[in-house]
């Protein structure tokens, strides 16, 4: 059997590529791709300690994960084209009306 | 586990639902009476107002019956309900500042006041959630809906830029906040807070994966509250808003997210109190100083509000830190006393916008008194409970806080809290003098169209709260029946 620490150290690879891609890429579309990457690493996790405390609520969280995450990027997308309605942009660059 | 379904007991959970059915309620009168393209119903926001208050009856019913249900997942208890009682006023509110303002920004008044209600739904779950997944969803639930509530004005480029600001920082912060939550749970087997208590006490806990779990939880719950490291979005979110969206965020969003945020800590970590205590501890000095420092130099009246509430968002995390009963009692008026006073302020700089602009700079209000003297009056109530002047609302507030935070031990911080409080002062307190000492510029009006009935009552209800609570805290502290700021007020 595959010890637990092999899907917790992948997960955690995955979750860092996830989260150093959401601070580096400038392309709001890829952002929303990166977040999503650290929510699928977090099922990873979730999926290896419920196999390693051998009960069912962390594969119970996974489904809640999952459907928020479908509910995000319905959201996120959504946030995205009326954005891209009036400024024709996908560049976070230009998001700056306001400063930061 | 056969007799599970006998178990659950509907009150737990029965605020939410009650506003989930209202919200129902709200879109289908909206679609059935919509033709074509004719504006959609005027007595709508009424619609949802009742909804609003039904639900506030519920939660009153409800306070004096304690409940646990859902396998331990969701409780019902006199904090969860005086959280209840917070969200729906900062709702009833924003509600009746909308009346008029949404349609100047959006036609589609029907999901307007349907994602409100939702999302006051997700926020009462995060009072009532003793489960980190609940606490999860409940989260998403407040959070999801406000994203669409600050991009509302699909005309508006500032409020695109909000919701998409708000939405891509929101999002990187609940994948945070739900790894920590998966920590958690690989550190002690379970997501139910009295488990990981139970399993924390046996020595069965992973220890140091229990601490990057709770520190990521930390982030993610700062993000929400905008505690200092995770502010940033804070100004621009408020000022690019809807003004009543910015007032109702404002407001429950920090109940929701403290009342979690306490119970998890309370409940699931009782043992380590002396850790975390001082980590929010510091987080609090962070987030006080910071948020009145950069305050005293804003000139947009919504982003000086922005950098008070991560200010007042300092004062609350005091009162957790302490994490005394009497500490938890001070922060729940808090959140009462600031929901009333900043509606109030937040309704006055929507009277002095213009047309199409959703925001006004503080040299609007130079002058004020001698032009629209209500208004005047009114503004510095609500300032002069911001800045913690007796005997308003705001005042009290702070002083059980920091009472609280003495008797708890945490004497520094209310020193330091102290301190901040008097350079918060100085920002409120400039414009009272602007309002009444300054001679009136042309930019000094308030236009008539934006003056209606609805934001009068807000102003009146606001101010009548501000003052009454500050006069009499047992019409609160009564209500919750809690007894420990009673105590400490007649000491």
């Amino acid at each position: 059997m595959v010890p637990t620490s092999y899907y917790l150290i992948l997960s955690a690879i995955i979750f860092t590529i996830g989260a150093v891609g959401v601070l580096s890429r400038r392309n709001a579309l890829i952002i929303i791709m990166c977040v999503e990457m650290m929510l699928n690493s977090v099922n990873l996790t979730l999926i290896a300690f419920a196999m390693q405390w051998n009960n069912l609520n962390g594969q119970v969280f996974v489904f809640m994960v999952m459907a928020v995450a479908a509910a995000e990027v319905a959201v996120g997308l959504a946030i995205l084209i009326a954005h891209f309605h009036l400024s024709k942009t996908t560049n976070i660059d230009d998001v700056n009306l306001m400063k930061w | 586990m056969n007799s599970a379904l006998t178990e659950l007991n509907l009150n737990a959970v029965l605020p939410a639902l009650t506003m989930v059915i209202a919200a129902a309620v709200v879109i289908l009168l909206d679609i059935l009476n919509r033709k074509g393209k004719t504006p959609t119903l005027a007595w709508l926001p009424w619609v949802a107002l009742v909804g609003v208050l039904a639900t506030a009856g519920v939660s009153i019913w409800l306070l004096s019956q304690p409940v646990s249900s859902f396998q331990g997942m969701a409780v019902s208890d006199e904090r969860a309900q005086a959280l209840n009682l917070v969200v729906l006023t900062g709702a009833a509110l924003a509600i009746l500042l909308s009346v008029r303002y949404i349609p100047t920004v959006n036609l589609q008044t029907g999901e307007y006041y349907t994602l409100i209600l939702l999302v006051s739904a997700g926020m009462m779950m995060m009072g009532a959630a003793t489960d980190l997944m609940v606490v999860f969803l409940a989260l998403e639930t407040f959070s999801l809906g406000l994203y669409i509530l600050a991009g509302l004005s699909r005309i508006s480029r500032r409020s695109n830029e909000a919701a998409m600001k708000y939405f891509l920082l929101g999002a990187f912060a609940s994948a945070f906040f739900v790894y920590g939550a998966a920590f958690v749970y690989g550190a002690t087997g379970s997501t139910r807070f009295d488990l990981i208590a139970m399993r924390l006490f046996e020595g069965q806990a992973d220890v140091a994966l229990l601490a990057i779990g709770v520190t990521m939880l930390i982030a993610g719950f700062g993000f929400k509250v905008s505690l200092v490291p995770f502010h940033m979005w804070t100004p621009d979110v408020y000022q690019g808003s809807p003004t009543p969206v910015t007032a109702f965020m404002s407001i429950g969003t920090k109940a929701a997210a403290f009342a979690a945020f306490y119970r998890f800590f309370a409940t699931a970590l009782p043992t380590e109190q002396p850790t975390w205590g001082m980590a929010l501890g510091i987080l609090a000095v962070l987030t006080m100083t910071l948020g009145n420092l950069v305050a005293l130099r804003q000139s947009s009246l919504k982003r000086l509000l922005a950098y008070s509430s991560i200010a007042h968002a300092g004062y609350l995390l005091v009162g957790l830190a302490t994490a005394t009963p009497a500490g938890i009692d001070a922060a729940l008026y808090y959140l009462i006393a600031y929901a009333f006073m900043n509606m109030g302020a937040f309704a006055v700089v929507i009277l002095l916008e213009r047309q199409g602009e959703m925001d006004a700079t503080g040299n609007r209000l130079k002058g004020l008194a001698k032009r629209h003297p209500q208004v005047a009056l009114l503004m510095s109530i609500f300032m002069f409970s911001l800045a913690g002047v007796p005997p308003f609302a705001g005042f009290f507030a702070k002083f059980f806080v920091f009472a609280a935070a003495v008797q708890g031990g945490y004497s520094w911080l209310a020193a330091v809290a102290m301190l901040n409080s008097a350079i918060g002062a100085w920002y409120y307190l400039r414009i009272v003098v602007d309002m009444y000492f300054a001679e009136p510029s042309e930019e000094t009006r308030i236009e008539a169209q934006r003056t209606s009935i609805p934001v009068a009552m807000t102003l009146g209800i606001a101010a009548v709260f501000t003052v009454a609570l500050g006069v009499l805290p047992w019409l609160w502290t009564g209500l919750v029946q809690s007894g420990a700021v009673t105590t400490l007020a007649l000491r």
